[in-house]
């Protein structure tokens, strides 16, 4: 649980963190988002003490970590940057080893650890382990940067526009693997970026921030459904905003349990944006959901797309 | 590499080990060359200099450019270091300052410059050669340590690695190709000082060639040249080699 | 409630300590009986008593300095605080080196001692450190530096100094000194026609193709490793027995002839490099822009890439400047003359102002050109928008 209680920031005489207070629990995705310059990064790195608050205080499992050494405390979160950082005269491997190397770990330990986060990742140990940084693709070195972050197997990490600077299709394959690495280990995750897509895709709450102030700390509904403020519309936008009200549910959130009919499933968490376009596809009004265990939920109504039945409003 | 790994024709066209050979052919083997060197000058009485031995002055003038060029290691990159802490960042400034001011200066002018302050012998030359060492030495860890990447910094310190761990496992080893490019041109710049230190007092292998130019001893002139020309191009491709061993990484 | 001074400025005081130090503990002059006995050291404390010592006054302000708010007035202050406490030290020298004098035989000398050196350089790295602080470009900085030249020279002008032995010997040998400064300076003038003739097509031949910079480079930078006085050894053989081929022709091993052709050598590398590399920089979409425009091929060379190149080039020429006054000076020692020639005639001689007449126009001459051309480089630079390259790669 990571606690900022009145927590300000000065840089000179600009304030880039201004009295902000948030809690985020165990095991939570908790999304920081809002314009250049409002205070994101200032907030993370504060976390690990990269930054020192100026006022307030801020707790870890109720223990402040003014009171902690810095490089102790470091060692026990993840901590991963847009531009990655990997030490380019290291290999993958000593990359990846480097908080267990610090931390003392055996060796047999840390190769194993290795060996099971390039494969987590997505990553051949055979091929990857003993290259450089420089021979990898910049989706490559992220997912090097994530392993890394994930070595000593924090309870928090700390992600800083981590897939900004990739092509579509890798960040979309590393959000997803982001997430599931979250649904499996239960590591608390604070996450900053620029994308509202991003944020309400991986989010299981939004903390938007302006000029230092935290806007608004919801949950991806309600920051589409009831946002706080003009600038947290606009960081959604109006265009598509229909679809970006749809990503956020599921079709087994809206599927209705009872009914069964035939044709292709949809896996229950697919999200109701796609479970739309796929409708459209395939020129069918009514698609068949299953669970993860491929036993049917329901049928999805393209009707119920746009309101929900009344018994399984949101 | 070993000489015993290396294939023949590797070993004909290596720049190190030809000059090595050459070298150490040289300076052992000048005293066998008497005979040619009377043929070419007959009129000389003493066609070899035979004052001090070659292996002699070849292992002082080494020893003097190392000496001066180890203190400026050490000075130089431990003032380099501590002007990119926080501590020391006012100081940045003087230090970049005199380092490049003091490039203008010409070495044969601070060897000078050292006799009035210090007298004649090898200290003066041990001090010159150690001051003039010290700038490139220090302008380029300050630029090598500048040079690393500020998220390469960010994430080290990020994941929990102290100032220290920083600076030795990050920081140095990435300036490494720069500070020693720096430490490179003092070394070769020593290595010709050195040589004219012989006018300060400092018996290196500049002494046959002042006193054949003194003299009107051609052969002398010759033998000195040869030796020291031999030794800078062997260090200079010994740092080549050692260049390339530090960035291994990069070429794979 | 104790009062602490709020200290500003942790350059200044380390200079003010270093300052303070050397005022007290180092000795200020020497004076000795004669050139060739040793000196008995004058300290700081017998120099300043009298009105004289008004003049380091500004060490005084120095003192106070690292306590100045970093206010434009502040560091204002500190620059001329520095820069007059280094002219006042050697008015003081000056002054103090003609009072020594009365009484004295006219074969005694005053000179500079460890003192003095301390304390000048002190007063000029603060002044130079301040001016930096307060944002003062190459061209401000040296104009601070050339104001305290300025008041040097002036007291050398009037003939304040006259008394101190540097002045002495310069005195002494007052004709051959000018002609050391002139041949010097013709040494490293005959050094670069040749040098940026040739090197200058090779370094855009070098640009254009490939091939030409892989053969030369290489070349060049051996010749650049080996020491001069090895380089100079070894050009002697060949020409002198050049010139027993041709007599008459005037071809030695000794003399200013192959000392031109050594620093020839020695040149060719950072200005074949630093045009290489100044052509390299220019962004290929310029070139292309200007191409599409319809500009011939000459005047794309012309107006773009020579302004382009130019910073580049000129701090080839820097270097090669500064390098080759250094080497002209080793060149006496093939009899190439120059101010070399007095400072090794010293050397041999065991005559250390004369050392000193040799060596200090040296740096003298190789600041100078240094600054000359810094002040070039600002000035290409500044009105093409591009940030100052002092090294180039
Ligand atoms: N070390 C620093 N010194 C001075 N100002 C700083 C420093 N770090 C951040 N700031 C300022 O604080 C403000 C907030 O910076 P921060 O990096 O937290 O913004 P951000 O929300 O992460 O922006 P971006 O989305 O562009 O990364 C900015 O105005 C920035 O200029
Ligand atoms: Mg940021």
């Amino acid at each position: 649980m990571i606690d900022f209680e009145r927590v300000s920031k000065r840089f000179g005489s600009w304030t880039a963190v201004d009295t902000v207070s948030f809690t985020v629990a165990e095991g939570e995705f908790r999304v920081l988002i809002g314009p250049s310059g409002s205070g994101k990064s200032t907030v993370l790195r504060m976390i690990n003490r990269l930054i020192p608050a100026d006022e307030g205080a801020i707790r870890i499992d109720g223990e402040d970590i003014a009171s902690l050494r810095p490089e102790e405390l470091r060692r026990r979160m993840g901590y991963v940057i847009q531009s990655v950082g990997l030490f380019p005269h290291w290999t993958v491997e000593r990359n990846i080893a480097t908080v267990p190397a610090l931390l003392g770990w055996p060796k047999a330990r840390i190769r194993d650890r290795v060996t099971e986060l390039l494969e987590l990742l997505n990553l051949d140990p055979r091929r990857y382990r003993t290259a450089y940084p420089h021979q990898l693709s910049g989706g490559q070195q992220q997912r090097v940067g994530v392993a890394r972050a994930l070595a000593a197997e924090p309870r928090i990490l700390l992600m800083d526009e981590p897939f900004s600077a990739l092509d579509p299709i890798t960040r979309a394959s590393l959000q997803s693997e982001l997430s599931a690495i979250h649904r499996r280990t239960g590591t608390t995750v604070v996450f900053v970026t620029h994308d509202m897509d991003e944020a309400l895709r991986l989010g299981d709450s939004i903390a938007v921030m302006d000029h230092g102030r935290l806007i608004q700390c919801a949950t991806p509904l309600e920051i589409l459904t009831r946002p706080a403020s003009p600038l947290v519309r606009d960081l959604v936008g109006r265009e598509e905003w229909g679809l970006k009200r749809l990503a956020v549910e599921t079709a087994g959130d809206r599927a209705r349990p009872q009914e069964r009919v035939g044709g292709e499933p949809l896996p229950s968490e697919t999200p109701l944006h796609r479970a739309l376009s796929e409708m459209v596809s395939r020129g069918a009004e009514r698609l068949p959901v299953v669970d993860g265990d491929g036993q049917p939920a329901g049928v999805l109504h393209l009707s119920d797309l746009v309101r929900p039945a009344p018994d399984r409003a949101a | 590499m070993t000489v015993a790994g290396m294939a023949p024709r590797e070993f004909l066209t290596d720049r190190l080990m030809l000059g090595l050979v050459a070298l150490v052919a040289l300076v052992l083997g000048m005293p066998s060359l008497k005979p040619l060197f009377a043929t070419l000058y007959p009129g000389l009485d003493r066609p070899l200099y035979e004052a001090e031995s070659f292996v002699r002055l070849t292992l002082d003038h080494m020893a003097l450019v190392s000496l001066s060029s180890l203190a400026a290691i050490l000075l130089g990159g431990g003032a380099g270091i501590a002007v990119t802490r926080p501590w020391g960042r006012e100081f940045r400034g003087l230090l970049e300052t005199v380092a490049t001011m003091g490039q203008t200066f010409p070495p044969v002018a601070v060897l000078a410059l050292a006799v009035p302050v210090m007298g004649f012998g090898p200290e003066p030359a041990l001090i010159a050669l150690t001051l003039y060492a010290l700038l490139p030495v220090v302008e380029n860890t300050v630029a090598g340590l500048d040079g690393v990447s500020p998220a390469v910094l960010d994430s080290a310190r990020g994941l929990g690695m102290g100032p220290a761990e920083v600076l030795f496992k990050v920081e140095l080893p990435l300036a490494a190709p720069v500070i020693l490019a720096g430490v490179r041109t003092a070394v070769i710049i020593n290595v010709g000082t050195a040589a004219i230190a012989s006018t300060v007092g400092a018996k290196t292998l500049g002494l046959p060639i002042i006193v054949g130019l003194n003299g009107s001893n051609q052969a002398y002139v010759i033998q000195g040249a040869l030796i020291v020309a031999a030794l800078a191009v062997v260090i200079d491709a010994g740092f080549d080699r050692m260049a390339g061993w530090l960035t291994r990484w990069s070429r794979r | 409630m104790t009062f602490r001074l709020p200290l500003y400025n942790r350059v200044a005081l380390l200079m003010a300590m270093a300052a303070a130090i050397a005022a007290v503990v180092l000795p200020f002059l020497g004076f000795a009986p004669n050139r060739l006995l040793s000196g008995r050291p004058v300290p700081l404390w017998a120099a300043v008593q009298g009105p004289g010592g008004l003049a380091i006054l500004p060490g005084l302000v120095l003192l106070a300095t690292p306590f100045l708010r970093p206010t434009r007035i502040g560091l204002g202050l500190t620059v001329a605080a520095g820069g007059l406490f280094a002219a006042g030290l050697v008015w003081l020298a000056g002054h103090h080196a003609t009072e020594l004098a009365q009484g004295a035989s006219a074969a005694a000398r005053t000179s500079f001692a460890s003192g003095f050196w301390v304390m000048a350089a002190a007063g000029l790295l603060t002044a130079v450190d301040a001016a930096r602080w307060m944002g003062l470009g190459a061209v401000g900085r040296l104009a601070v530096g050339g104001a305290v030249a300025g008041l040097v020279a002036l007291q050398l002008a009037t003939g304040h100094l006259d008394a101190l032995s540097i002045l002495k010997e310069y005195a002494n040998r007052r004709d051959v000194f000018a002609d050391a400064v002139l041949r010097h300076a013709m040494l490293v003038a005959a050094a670069l026609v040749p040098t940026l003739l040739v090197g200058i097509p090779l370094g855009v031949a070098a640009h254009r193709f490939q091939a030409v910079g892989r053969a030369v480079f290489p070349v060049l930078n051996v010749v650049q490793t080996v020491p001069s006085i090895a380089l100079f050894g070894l050009l002697m053989a060949p020409l002198a027995a050049l010139g027993a081929l041709l007599p008459g022709s005037g071809i030695s091993g000794v003399g200013p002839l192959p000392a031109v052709i050594a620093l020839t050598l020695y040149s060719l590398l950072p200005i074949v490099r630093n045009t290489a590399v100044g052509l390299d920089g220019v962004p290929a979409p310029v070139r292309e822009a200007a191409r599409g425009m319809g500009l011939t091929p000459r005047q794309i060379f012309l107006r773009v890439d020579l302004p382009l190149a130019l910073p580049v080039f000129l701090s080839g020429l820097r270097i090669t400047v500064v390098q080759a006054v250094g080497l002209a000076a080793v060149a006496a020692l093939i009899g190439a003359g120059g101010l070399g020639a007095i400072m090794f005639q010293g050397l041999f001689a065991n005559a250390l102002d004369l050392v000193l007449l040799g060596a200090v126009p040296v740096i003298l001459l190789a600041v100078a050109g240094d600054a000359l051309l810094s002040i070039g480089i600002a000035a290409a630079t500044s009105h093409i928008g591009l940030s100052p390259g002092r090294n180039a790669p």
